[in-house]
């Protein structure tokens, strides 16, 4: 018995030895990345994992590391998709990555909740004055948590020829416009608006814009800091809804189609003159142009014009919905490097250049020049306009109240929920946040 | 002579035996410690690998779905069962758990009967066989992803399938298929059927090969038609085969999730949750993993209720002396 004991114990140690060997090398390889030395490596995760963002980024980071050779900038590219559930699982680890790609809003919120992103207050106080306002979707608690290189805007895109078509000469400015012109376009045989109901996110942008036109800017801000939607212009928002809803001005099955996959997407229907506006992102032409056989979409024949003003509601006027891209650096992240080259994505060089790829549409003053699409040209101008940008609500909000708001609202596109059940919805949510 | 084992021999060692007795017992001990080093060394990779990323994650699941958690920062936000609770009070989870159950039940009562029919045909000398059997076997080689991909360009409004129906004069067939709260889950069901039927016709092939013809021989010497010689000799004889298909079925009916996540997400409205569909959904897209983890263990726990109260009661007699009883 003793024997056998001690031999056992014997291959249990030899078991913990070689455990521990590999536990040191996995160890080794944590530490790799963040040396002592004058030498800095930047681990930085991305979105565009297509081009032309993707050649474009590795040339920034190439560029960086010439103008800083002590810092080398190690480019990910992750697909868009992939990102949301990669980001929290790495975040939580002890070995994230140093700059990541930042939506703001929420979700952020939520990042910094967790102690996962690096407070650059101090750090970009000098430059951050060139961005202007789009820097505060990127602000917790007044505190700067990440730097914006992109702000776009959701609007109608519209076919001025079906318009034509149905003898309507100025796109519609208020509410009851919209609904008179779904009404002759329909008449004209025309689908009126096209929906990618499947993705949920789009039919938010209708009750999200509802809710910009209703809600004061105070109610909107403080909803994304206690989570209450007493206020009635929530529901209000989702009456609106209902009042377009029975138009019925979607086309045949929208509950199904999804926003930017095929031709018979709700961007394939615009892209093809299918259907003769869509309530979309600055992205849309991209899309709907890659969807046409020709991949040139609709050219000249698209127009652009702003979600109607709504009577009767405490909102500002000339407000917009709207979301960006930016970058945060993590926890783990080498402050100094991260917030250097975070000023160096957003000087005016490196954004003109950027907005030189017609993708989106660049905050840094001064950059603008660079965007030659005119349908961006424009929506830029419009930025300039606006009295302020508020953030997609899914991302405004922390991400669960986020999605349970997308989700609530596709209900009530799909017919299943009020307007007080989607507020409601939300409200619980937000309760089990 | 002294039989090993006897109790003369236990007797011996245990008192005060001989030096050469001794000897021995410890020699035969050596031989089995021997023999179980060698067998931990050959497992334990393995079960390191095993442990690592079966038992451990599951045991993980358990632990994280008893806190409030949204998969960022400590796990701190004890909750007991207050996930469970909620999950079984959510309309949404209970329509998902009611989809898979009618996935499961439909799979059995149509995809059954079908499968065996035209596995029956196929096993008859046709001529063309090989390429039916091709053509039925096709799209359980197709991945999930573009039998779901194509699905949903076939059945979008105006599509080849709405085209098909009106050039057939069926116009008044053409419905809504994915945007119809009502018909959505029965749409995903065909799709599901189309894709897997290949499989249970391969299984039951397969199962109709071990029959020997000389029983069909018999049985029609004896006077009975081919309906009932099927009745009362091949489907009996196909039990195992027919046991066993049905717990995939089921087992699959139950972790549904490719083809539904691609041609709906779910939607509209939850109309085609199902209960993996509605754990992703939960847990990576609205950041909620505590909760995410109770769904995982309830479908966990689903799933191996199932699979152990099938085994111990549809499956014994097919496994009886393999599993049931040690071998040797």
């Amino acid at each position: 018995m003793r024997l056998r004991f001690g031999r056992s114990q014997g291959a249990g140690r030899a078991l913990l030895v070689g455990l521990m060997a590999l536990l040191a090398a996995v160890a080794a390889c944590g530490n790799g990345s963040s040396g002592q030395s004058q030498n800095v490596k930047l681990v930085w995760w991305h979105n565009a994992s297509e081009d032309p963002g993707k050649t474009f980024w590795a040339q920034v980071a190439k560029d960086f590391h010439t103008a800083h050779p002590n810092i080398t900038v190690e480019v990910v590219p992750i697909q868009n998709e992939q990102f949301t559930t990669k980001i929290p699982v790495a975040l939580q680890s002890s070995s994230p990555p140093d700059v990541f790609q930042q939506w703001g809003g929420g979700q952020l919120g939520d990042q910094v909740q967790a102690g996962r992103v690096e407070d650059i207050t101090s750090d970009v106080k000098p430059w951050i004055g060139q961005i202007g306002s789009a820097a505060s979707n990127w602000q917790v608690n007044g505190k700067q948590y990440g730097v914006p290189y992109s702000l776009g805007l959701v609007g109608f895109w519209y076919n001025k020829d079906l318009f034509a078509k149905a003898s309507i000469s100025t796109p519609p400015a208020t509410w009851d416009e919209l609904l008179a012109d779904v009404g002759k376009l329909k008449a004209a045989g025309i689908a009126p608006i096209a929906l990618g109901g499947k993705d949920r996110w789009p039919d938010a942008f209708y009750w999200d814009y509802l809710a910009v036109r209703l809600c004061s800017k105070q109610t909107l801000q403080q909803a994304a800091v206690d989570y209450k939607f007493t206020d009635s212009c929530w529901t209000q928002a989702g009456v609106k809804v209902k009042q377009l809803l029975d138009a019925s001005p979607f086309q045949n099955g929208f509950l199904a189609t999804p926003a930017q996959q095929g031709a018979g997407s709700s961007a394939g229907l615009m892209g093809n003159g299918k259907a003769a506006m869509e309530l979309q992102g600055h992205w849309n032409p991209g899309v709907m142009n890659g969807l046409t056989p020709d991949q040139k979409g609709l050219g000249d024949k698209l127009g652009w014009f702003p979600f109607p003003s709504v009577s009767g509601g405490s909102g500002v006027d000339g407000a917009m919905l709207g979301g960006g891209d930016g970058y945060s650096c993590s926890y783990k992240a080498p402050k100094a490097a991260c917030v250097e080259f975070l000023k160096y994505i957003t000087s005016v060089d490196v954004q003109k250049k950027w907005a030189a790829l017609n993708v989106g549409l660049p905050v840094t003053k001064g950059a603008e020049g660079g965007v030659a699409d005119p349908n961006l040209r424009n929506l830029i101008d419009i930025r300039g306009k606006a009295s302020f940008v508020q953030l997609y609500l899914d991302i405004a909000f922390s991400t669960s109240v986020g999605q349970a708001l997308d989700d609530a609202i596709a209900n009530q596109f799909a017919g299943s929920a009020t307007p007080d059940q989607v507020v409601k919805t939300i409200a619980d949510a937000a309760k089990n946040r | 002579m002294r039989l090993v084992g006897s109790p003369d021999r236990r007797q011996a060692l245990a008192g005060a035996g001989s030096a050469s007795d001794r000897a021995a017992g410890s020699t035969a001990a050596r031989r089995r410690l021997r023999g179980r080093v060698e067998i931990g060394l050959f497992v334990a990779p393995a079960l390191l690998l095993y442990l690592l990323f079966v038992i451990l994650p599951i045991f993980m699941a358990g632990y994280y779905s008893l806190y409030h958690w949204s998969g960022l920062g400590d796990v701190t936000d004890f909750i007991g069962l207050g996930n469970y609770v909620r999950a079984f009070q959510d309309d949404v989870f209970q329509g998902a758990v009611m989809h898979n159950f009618t996935i499961a039940a439909l799979s059995l009562l149509i995809q059954l009967p079908l499968g065996l029919g035209v596995a029956l045909l196929l096993n008859r000398r046709l001529p063309g066989r090989a390429g039916l059997r091709l053509v039925f076997f096709a799209p359980y080689v197709l991945s999930e992803v573009i039998t779901a991909v194509v699905w949903q360009l076939l059945l979008q409004p105006d599509g080849l399938v709405d085209a098909t129906l009106r050039a057939a004069h069926l116009g008044g067939l053409v419905h809504l298929w994915l945007a119809d709260l009502k018909l959505v889950l029965y749409t995903l069901f065909v799709v599901i059927t189309w894709k897997y039927l290949g499989f249970g016709i391969i299984l039951f092939l397969a199962g109709l090969q071990g029959i020997p013809r000389e029983l069909m021989e018999a049985a029609s010497i004896d006077g009975a038609t081919e309906l009932r010689a099927i009745r009362h000799v091949t489907l009996p004889l196909l039990g195992p085969t027919i046991r066993i298909w049905a717990f995939l079925s089921i087992i699959g009916s139950l972790q549904l999730f490719d083809i539904v996540w691609i041609m709906t997400l779910g939607g509209p409205a939850g109309a085609s949750t199902t209960m993996v569909t509605y754990l992703i959904d939960r847990g990576f897209r609205r950041y909620a993993f505590g909760y995410g983890s109770a769904v995982a263990v309830i479908l966990f726990a689903i799933s191996l209720v199932f699979a152990i109260a099938y085994q111990r009661y549809v499956l014994r007699r097919d496994t009886e002396g393999a599993l049931t009883r040690m071998v040797g």
